[in-house]
């Protein structure tokens, strides 16, 4: 390392910093060359002097040294070159300042349009705006309004013309052009003390530097060419921008010089103008973008800094990294919700960095024997290793051929990066990245195969699905990141959500449609099938109760009620009460206890009483029992119950068997008969409807007008036919049948959705009316004009399962739609609230004494959120539940009772 | 500043309307007291501005319009806490 690049590795302290502008003399003084040549390369492939890749300018040729600071590609940082402009040219991002500047001062005389008292008025309050700290800016504004709306200069008496801008950089003096010559001479006279009272510092500022005389030219390292495959050289966009400003500024001059007539020059100066405006920022409101050959808008300097793709969010606040992979993730039941499945591809390409010590020499010389690509023992994954990182920093790729050397020669204080193994902790990502649980510690699972995988109750938190989502892992690098996201980061310890204050992660699907089959009115599982559901927990504990029956052929059987079964794997000493989730909305709790409907859960000592095991037991987001384990027992405890409840669910309805088809949307006749005749009766009480506001009989209700009365009764009307349909089906299919169950159990479905396929869709609304748009007084040719029945207003009489005829179907597409798009509105601007946010909130934290601060120190709130919750350790957002306490001591009170009688 | 406030008498008084907080102008004990216990200097505090309707009946209150550089002590009704007490600092209206 030379002494050079040492001396540059040192951190360094910023001490202040100030913006100003490049005066043309700083341009020529920066400059390593003067740029005269519009052409790149000669023939023979060399770069031109003078030329825009003059080797002055910048190496970017491996091997070669730079002209200018004789260093290597990678050091020399480029150098500027210059271009002399033929004739002064306006600066586009300055417009506006000069367009006050010319504003409030005098053509003549270059004064600020103040009489002297008021310019000392001004001067004073700038000198207590600068002992205050505030912002001169707000004072600069008020000067160079109040300055503008002066007629004739106090000063030298010239009249004052009002000044326009014609997007985007030509000025008027009432209505006559100014050039940008005589724009710069005005602003030279503008003296340096009135730029202060203008908020400009003129050391670093004057005012005629915002009208260029010379342009720099970037260093080649910033607008690098590149040589495409066919040997063929392809510029940089900025380069082929520079390449039209010096082709023009050569005409313009050569024409100027031959003394061409003024309109000629003019429009030559005009043409050099718009290259040097798009040089600047190729999407100026006003002139048309600067293309290339294939028609795509050139990217210049203005587009490389700004918006999501540019410099600043692109490349400084967002980075690549490495040790990080991106693929498809797919499900499986059978890990740990805090594993991630990892294809062995991906793990023999990811690494943990191990330091070499005395104590663990051997392991890593092993280690570095299996090579990169390690033979696996009876099949088994063992990880090998890519790298060694010497004492010295130097890298040692290890292959095959070199495992035996460098492993002989490994010394303490290597660091030796060692593929992926089982166990390892890694953060898991899938965007967007909407609230922490959308990042988490999993531990390393490797096994064959191209996905990442992970277990289904991970789905809500990261809000995943297998439709073709890709996910990123990052491989943790350091041993206090790894401990840090194991205790902050790990899924267990996001079960509960900091949004609502309850589980985020939860039984989902067919977790519940199983723990529910399994517990509803306690069904009898033959042993043999007790034990395998069992099984695939590993269960070890107390075997739940086996009692015999006798069946019809007189023999003895075994078997083992659900409910024992599932009560094995509570946690002891749990008490809980409540409704399920399966409970119609009415059922009072006497009824819903009665054994015929078993829609309250009751859990004594951690014995499933009665009620059904659902949606409102164990589902993310609702699971009263998995809220109260994490809460009561830990994280570690609501985890391993997690485990086992979704296996034993998975395993109870596989064995039992479930499905669902198009059939279970069938209606007995009788049910079908009495939809048909509800949809006649509403036609005709919508007929009937008409007929009274067509004969002006129609009551108008208070407020309304009597149009809109007869939509709203139509729409009552309507909606209570679809209800009644719904009331219909769901009389009619019982849970007995697969899609109501799970329904009801809040597994997958609502009985709405079953409603629209068994009964009718309904009608359709755009933005909360009728479909009202359309034809002229009609919604589709179909219908006579003026029709407001109900078929011609979208009302779909028919179920999906029926099917609609092509008008319902058009007006389904419509209020799909709407819906569609208002998703689309919702996302892009909520996205766009939340970037705002992130970046007013990001570096505030709780600091020790639990007060909101900034990086200032800054006071936001004396007590975080006014209580010093934590919203995921409350319940539901309460900092005490209450409920359970209640019900906790009155079972205990209950129990005493039994005990003494 | 010359804001058109209403005159005193036709004036309502926000500090008796049900969703504004209670708020005391602290003595220069008590503020020194505050500070010490957040371990903070009176720039680190929240600000309102003098011209906020609630400095403005305070300071007719004390007698004052100099209530510039004072801590007010606000205690809010809580839903989840009870009571929630904040500390502002006064500094002149821009």
């Amino acid at each position: 390392m030379t002494m050079r690049t040492m001396l540059t590795n040192q951190p360094k302290k910023i001490g202040h910093m100030k913006f100003g502008l490049l005066s043309p003399k700083e341009v020529r003084g920066l400059s390593a060359t003067k740029v005269i040549t519009a052409d790149t390369y000669d023939e023979d492939g060399f770069p031109i002097e003078m030329g825009l890749m003059d080797p002055r300018l910048g190496v970017i040729e491996p091997g070669l040294r730079c002209k200018t600071c004789g260093q290597k590609v990678g050091d020399c940082p480029g150098h500027f070159g210059h271009i002399d402009l033929a004739m002064p040219v306006i600066h586009v991002g300055f417009v506006r300042v000069v367009r006050d500047i010319l504003r409030g001062t005098c053509r003549g005389c270059g004064k600020l349009l103040f009489t002297e008292r008021l310019r000392e008025d001004f001067e004073k309050q700038l000198k207590t705006y600068e002992a205050e700290e505030k912002d001169v800016s707000i004072l600069a504004k008020r000067v160079s309004k109040d300055a503008s709306n002066v007629t004739v200069c106090p000063h030298c008496g010239r009249e004052h013309g009002t000044i326009d801008v014609d997007k985007p950089t030509t000025f008027r003096e009432n209505g006559h052009k100014l050039t940008p010559s005589e724009v710069r001479e005005w602003l030279e006279k503008v003296p340096n003390e009135d730029l202060k009272l203008l908020g400009l510092n003129a050391e670093v500022c004057r005012p005629e530097w915002m009208v260029l005389t010379v342009l720099p030219v970037p260093p080649v390292t910033m607008r690098p060419s590149i040589t495409l495959e066919s040997g063929e050289r392809s510029e940089d966009d900025l380069t082929h921008k520079l390449v039209d400003v010096i082709r023009i500024n050569q005409r313009l001059q050569e024409n100027r010089d031959a003394g061409a007539p003024q309109l000629i020059v003019e429009d030559l100066w005009e043409l050099l103008q718009y290259h040097i405006t798009t040089y600047f920022d190729n999407q100026t409101a006003g002139i048309p973008p600067a293309r290339h050959r294939s028609g795509r808008p050139l990217k210049t300097i203005s587009q490389r800094l700004k918006g999501k793709e540019g410099r600043f969010r692109s490349n400084l606040s967002g980075k690549r990294v490495n040790f990080s992979a991106r693929t498809v993730i797919s499900p499986d039941p059978n890990l740990s919700i805090n594993d991630v499945g990892v294809p062995i591809e991906c793990a023999q390409e990811l690494t943990v960095p191990i330091r070499v010590t005395p104590a663990n020499f051997q392991f890593c010389a092993d280690l570095i024997l299996r090579g990169p690509e390690p033979k696996f023992p009876e099949g088994k994954y063992v990880p090998g290793v890519n790298y060694v990182i010497r004492p010295d920093n130097r890298r040692v790729k290890v292959t095959d051929k070199n495992a035996d050397e460098v492993a002989k020669r490994l010394e303490v204080g290597s660091i030796v990066e060692r593929q992926l193994d089982d166990g390892d902790v890694v953060l898991f990502n899938r965007q967007p990245t909407l609230h922490r649980m959308s990042m988490m510690a999993h531990t390393v699972r490797v096994m064959p195969g191209k996905t990442f995988r992970f277990n289904l109750p991970n789905c809500p938190p990261y809000n995943a699905d297998f439709d073709g989502d890709e996910m990123n892992l990052h491989v943790i690098q350091g041993e206090e990141a790894r401990a840090e996201a194991e205790i902050l980061m790990k899924v267990q310890e996001n079960i509960r959500s900091p949004r609502f204050g309850g589980p985020i992660i939860g039984a989902i699907h067919d977790h519940i449609s199983g723990n529910f089959l399994m517990t509803w009115k306690n069904p009898k599982l033959p042993l043999e099938d007790a034990t395998q559901v069992l099984s695939r927990v590993g269960f070890k504990g107390q075997m739940p109760a086996i009692l015999e029956e006798k069946d019809e052929h007189g023999e003895t059987r075994k078997f083992v009620m659900g409910r024992d079964l599932f009560s094995t794997l509570l946690p002891p000493g749990i008490n809980l009460s409540y409704k399920a989730n399966a409970c119609p909305s009415g059922m009072k709790e006497k009824e819903a206890r009665l054994p015929e409907n078993d829609f309250w859960v009751v859990i004594e000592d951690s014995k499933l009483i009665q009620g059904g095991i659902d949606k409102t037991s164990i589902a993310s987001e609702k699971g009263k029992l998995l809220d109260h384990i994490a809460r009561r027992y830990g994280n570690q405890a609501a985890r391993e119950f997690l485990d086992k409840v979704t296996k034993v669910g998975n395993g109870f309805l596989t064995l039992r068997g479930f499905s669902t088809s198009i059939d279970d949307e069938d209606l007995p006749p009788e049910a079908r008969h009495e939809i048909e005749e509800r949809i006649r009766a509403t036609k005709e009480r919508v007929d009937v409807l008409l007929k009274q506001y067509k004969k002006g009989e129609l009551q108008a209700l208070p407020g309304r007008g009597v149009e809109e009365t007869l939509e709203m009764e139509i729409m009552r009307e309507t909606g209570q036919a679809r209800d009644a349909a719904g009331e219909t089906a769901s009389r009619s299919l019982g849970m007995d049948n697969s899609a109501v169950l799970m329904a009801r159990c809040g597994a997958r479905g609502s009985m709405l959705n079953l409603s629209q396929m068994a009964g009718l869709v309904g009608q359709q609304a755009v933005r909360g009316k009728r479909i009202h748009r359309g034809y002229q007084k009609r919604t589709l040719p179909h219908f006579k004009w003026g029709d407001l029945g109900s078929d011609a207003k979208g009302f779909v009489a028919a179920s999906y399962k029926t099917g609609l005829n092509p008008t319902e179907y058009f007006f389904h597409s419509m209020g799909g739609r709407e819906g569609l798009v208002d998703t689309a509105v919702r996302t892009s601007r909520s996205g766009y609230m939340q970037r705002r946010l992130i970046n007013a909130l990001e570096d505030l934290k709780v600091a020790q004494d639990g007060t909101v601060r900034n990086t200032a120190g800054t006071v936001i709130q004396f007590v975080y959120g006014e209580d010093g919750v934590d919203p995921t350790r409350s319940v539901g957002g309460e900092p005490v539940d209450f409920d359970t306490i209640f019900a906790s001591v009155a079972s205990g009170k209950a129990k005493a009772k039994k005990g003494g009688n | 500043m010359s804001e058109e406030v209403p005159a005193q008498a036709s004036r309502f008084n926000v500090l008796n309307h049900v969703n504004v907080p209670l708020h005391e102008v602290l003595t220069d004990s008590e503020a020194k007291e505050v500070l010490k216990r957040y371990g903070i200097t009176k720039e680190q505090l929240p600000k309102v501005r003098s011209n906020d309707p609630v400095v403005q009946v305070l300071q007719k209150q004390a007698g004052s319009d100099g209530l510039a550089g004072k801590i007010v002590q606000i205690t809010r009704r809580s839903p989840t806490a009870g009571t929630a007490v904040a500390y502002r600092l006064i500094v002149e209206a821009i």
